[in-house]
């Protein structure tokens, strides 16, 4: 069982490997939006030194790493879901001898390494040469965010399943797919640090896992926390992990129940 | 033009067999028409929020670059209507699709744009104006007779700057082997002309007023209402803009199909 989830994440590997124009627009789309927020943010900082405790430095840094985390957490496995749901595909999947949903975050996890190796990594390296940027000083700093940054990548994917398996319910849920990526991409820290949010607002997106997807890797990254704190995030990370896991099961559950194929 | 003609006949046949199969789903058109109001609000938020901590950003004050917003989703929307084939690629190319396409009377991108036209996108007209108003009203903007008519001419000029690079970058999956393509890459780079371009550097300026116009889009044309008189220049040519970018992409679409082989079984 473990040899085919390894086959899965291979397979989607070299998939992603053999759509090149895929990969070289991949890498200009992330170097579009840092440089877009690089400069976004210079002109609101204006002359100040300071903004919501972040330094124009600590911004700049900041966007960029939370952009190269999103190319390892992004999927669009949702999507392939509701595609393989329209086009009755889902039922095959179903009597197969392996569990749908592992097998979706298998491939989503081939296309993370994917992306990790050959977006985020030499994407760094890039933005280092020309924003000032500062990379955690200890072996083990990079360990704890490399850490986070594994279950930002569940979490995310985890979030992609479940508006994926609405799918069975609405049929067709395109909309509220791309609501999800918006929110996410809001409410996880993603165009603006959480630091920046009014007070209340800060305290609603406390009881939600969107934070878990971006800010607390990035937090981390950036060093501005103590690694005792940063080991406690990981802990919250954990158990929205599980909390998620949840409405996923029961989900797919209900999901299999009352499968409607409409063609295929 | 008779032509023209017959087009905008199928088009109300497409209009009708549209609302049909919307409502079959009903669920998700009207999540489609929450989704679509939650992406124009989260980024309203960003401004906002931002301008929380500061006065300006650059020269521009909140209630500018709100309108500036507010306008941008108006041309954004007619352009969604019509050029709604975001996956064309997978569709029409790998899929095959693109052989029936061709065997059919009309014009062939006429075809592609009908097939997948969303008349639900107007509602982003609406919250575009919405989104207008409230900050002209902040700015307590003048308004003369003849500005609805310029506002038209603009509007409808930003879309179809918007459908030329568009249906260009589609045109470049009749030679590509890509799965997706590069729209997300425009779909990320119109976040650019949302904002006053001066706030950027000279190269993205640049690129951003001659080479994929969305200045144009957004900030050239906001600009003339906001009475920013060194911008009225780009504001007038925001229309002649409109004519080279969707001749442009024209051309490119028509010589992509000349090239086109069939790929899809």
């Amino acid at each position: 069982m473990r040899r085919l989830y390894m086959e899965l994440i291979r397979m989607r590997f070299l998939t992603m490997l053999a759509y090149r124009v895929n990969y070289y627009s991949g890498i200009i789309i992330y170097a579009i939006n840092i440089g877009a927020y690089y400069f976004l943010w210079g002109a609101i900082y204006g002359g100040q030194q300071q903004l919501g405790g972040l330094t124009v430095e600590q911004m700049t840094s900041y966007v960029a790493i939370a952009w190269m985390s999103r190319a390892f957490y992004f999927n669009n496995i949702d999507m392939e879901i509701a595609q393989d749901v329209r086009e009755g595909k889902v039922a095959i999947e179903m009597i197969r001898p392996y569990n749908y949903l592992s097998v979706k975050t298998a491939q989503a996890f081939g296309e993370g390494i994917f992306r990790l190796l050959f977006f985020a990594g030499p994407g760094i390296f890039l933005i280092s040469l020309i924003i000032p940027f500062h990379f955690p000083a200890t072996g083990q700093a990079w360990g704890l965010y490399l850490l986070s940054l594994l279950f930002a990548f569940l979490i995310n994917t985890q979030i992609n399943l479940l508006t994926g398996l609405f799918t069975f319910f609405l049929f067709r849920n395109d909309g509220m797919m791309r609501a999800k990526r918006v929110i996410v991409d809001l409410m996880s820290g993603l165009v603006l640090p959480i630091s920046f949010f009014p007070g209340w607002a800060q305290t609603v997106m406390g009881f939600l896992p969107f934070q878990a997807v971006n800010y607390y890797p990035s937090l981390i990254f950036t060093g501005a926390i103590t690694s005792g704190r940063a080991l406690e995030l990981i802990g919250f990370q954990v158990i929205w992990m599980f909390v998620i896991l949840v409405p996923i099961l029961i989900l797919w559950r209900m999901a299999r129940n009352r499968l409607v194929v409409q063609g295929g | 033009m008779q032509n023209l003609r017959h087009i905008f006949r199928v088009f109300g046949d497409y209009l009708g067999q549209y609302f049909k199969t919307r409502l079959a789903y009903r669920a998700d058109f009207l999540g489609d028409l929450v989704s679509n109001l939650i992406s124009e609000l989260i980024n309203l938020v960003f401004i906002i929020v931002v301008f929380q901590h500061v006065p300006l950003m650059g020269e521009w004050t909140r209630d500018e670059i709100i309108f500036i917003y507010g306008f941008f989703l108006v041309p954004y929307a007619l352009f969604s209507i019509f050029f709604g084939f975001w996956d064309f690629n997978e569709r029409y190319i790998i899929r095959g699709e693109m052989d029936r396409i061709l065997t059919r009377p009309l014009y062939n991108l006429a075809q592609v744009c009908l097939e997948s036209i969303a008349p639900d996108r107007i509602f982003g007209v609406i919250s575009g104006l919405i989104i207008m108003g409230y900050a002209a009203i902040q700015l307590k903007l003048s308004i003369t007779w003849y500005d609805p008519f310029i506002f038209i001419v603009l509007a409808v000029s930003g879309a179809l700057i918007y459908g030329g690079v568009y249906t260009a970058i589609s045109a470049i999956s009749f030679f590509s082997d890509s799965r997706t393509g590069i729209t997300p890459m425009i779909y990320n780079i119109q976040q650019y002309g949302r904002y006053p371009v001066d706030v950027y550097n000279k190269v993205i300026r640049f690129v951003l007023t001659y080479v994929l116009p969305f200045a144009f889009v957004g900030v050239y044309p906001a600009a003339y209402f906001l009475r920013k008189e060194m911008w009225y220049g780009y504001a007038a040519m925001t229309p002649v803009m409109a004519v080279i970018f969707f001749g442009i992409g024209l051309l490119v679409w028509n010589w992509g199909v000349s090239k086109y082989r069939g790929a899809g079984s």
